[in-house]
């Protein structure tokens, strides 16, 4: 298995969005991060090598990259906007060992209700927008979406003060949701054009599995 | 050192995707009609093509190969014990991942909608009124 540190010293060639679009939050999960959640899918829950997963928001594609090197089957990411995919195409295509992904332009959103996938994936990965540029809930969103193509496991981060929430939320969706980690990080720095000083976030990494039958 | 590649549409995805239009509830398999299609050499695994056996329809890969154009390729029907048959898993393999759509579109069997393929990546957006 690749070493946490070789992963992220990978992953740190990943190149960023040129030109992020702020009402999508392109934002990159930064390097050391992805790193870290993916590994920890791998080794602690054996979710990523030799299964399928399926990347929502895939952005530049950090965490699909990732997938692919720590052995994942077939990964597949998708995301709305066509310059993503494009900067996506070119990352993978750099990174990624093994002709193992591929991508895909669509609206999460329509793929709530409506059937869209045939098979499930055995696991997904996202960091969905936190629905703070006028598109509140659309995290939620993506949660439904995920909740409606996954086998095995959701892994997604989360605003750590909206953790009460999630969980419940994900409660009635049919999901058990486990923290695995906090973590901060300093979401504006990587729209490289502001000028503030910005804080750091706080968010949640948050496993979500199919919540237990109990046995009547 | 690593040959860069660019990662296109493949049957394996194909074979996943169904018509998400409003009030569609046949929309599955997408017609695909191509334009510019590639073939690639990929390595052979045949432990994942054994593991997507159970995942995938069968139907909907012929399908999808005699609309490439490469119709006799693969049995109409997976033989018995396919997962363990290297000659047949080698066949799903070049049907599931060496075929790579670049150009055309992906049609709709119920509503004829088209998602467009360009530069390898479906588009699966939807206008407001057809969601
Ligand atoms: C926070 S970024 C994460 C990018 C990447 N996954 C990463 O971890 O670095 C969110 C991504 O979701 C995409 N996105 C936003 N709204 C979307 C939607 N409705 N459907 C699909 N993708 C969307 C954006 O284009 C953006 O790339």
């Amino acid at each position: 298995m690749m070493k946490l540190r070789q992963l992220e010293i990978e992953l740190e060639e990943v190149l960023k969005f040129k030109n992020p679009k702020v009402y999508l939050e392109q934002y990159m999960t930064p390097p050391h991060l992805a790193a870290c959640l993916l590994h920890m899918a791998d080794s602690k829950f054996h979710d990523i090598y030799g299964k399928t997963v399926l990347d929502i928001g895939c952005g530049s594609g950090i965490l699909s990259c990732g997938a692919s090197l720590l052995g994942a089957d077939y990964t597949l990411g998708v995301d709305i906007d066509e310059d993503a995919l494009t900067l996506f195409r070119e990352n993978c295509s750099m990174l990624v060992p093994s002709n193992s992904v591929e991508c895909l332009q669509c609206d999460i959103r329509q793929y709530m209700t409506n059937k869209s996938f045939r098979t499930s994936f055995d696991v997904i990965f996202m960091n969905p927008p936190y629905g703070t540029k006028n598109n509140k809930g659309i995290d939620m969103e993506f949660l439904e979406a995920a909740t409606n193509m996954f086998k095995t496991a959701i892994y997604s981060l989360h605003k750590t003060s909206t953790r009460k929430y999630v969980c419940k939320r994900a409660k009635s969706m049919g999901l058990d949701a486990s923290v695995q980690a906090e973590l901060r990080y300093n979401l504006d720095a990587t729209f490289t054009f502001h000028k503030v000083k910005s804080k750091d976030i706080e968010v949640d990494f948050i496993r979500f599995t199919p919540t237990k039958q109990t046995v009547k | 050192m690593l040959l860069s590649r660019i990662l296109n549409m493949r049957l394996i995805t194909h074979n996943m995707l169904t018509s998400h239009v409003k009030g569609v509830t046949n929309g599955y398999p997408l017609i695909i009609e191509a334009t510019e299609v590639e073939e690639k050499e990929v390595d052979f695994n045949p432990e994942f093509i054994s593991r997507m056996m159970s995942r995938i329809e069968w139907p909907a890969l012929v399908k999808a190969m005699e609309w490439i154009g490469k119709k006799d390729c693969l049995p109409e029907e997976p033989i018995e014990n396919c997962e363990k048959d290297n000659d047949f898993l080698q066949k799903a393999h070049h049907a599931l991942m060496e075929i790579e759509v670049i150009t055309g579109s992906l049609k709709c069997p119920e509503s004829g909608r088209k998602f467009p393929i360009s530069n390898g990546i479906p588009n699966m957006l939807l206008n407001e009124d057809e969601v």
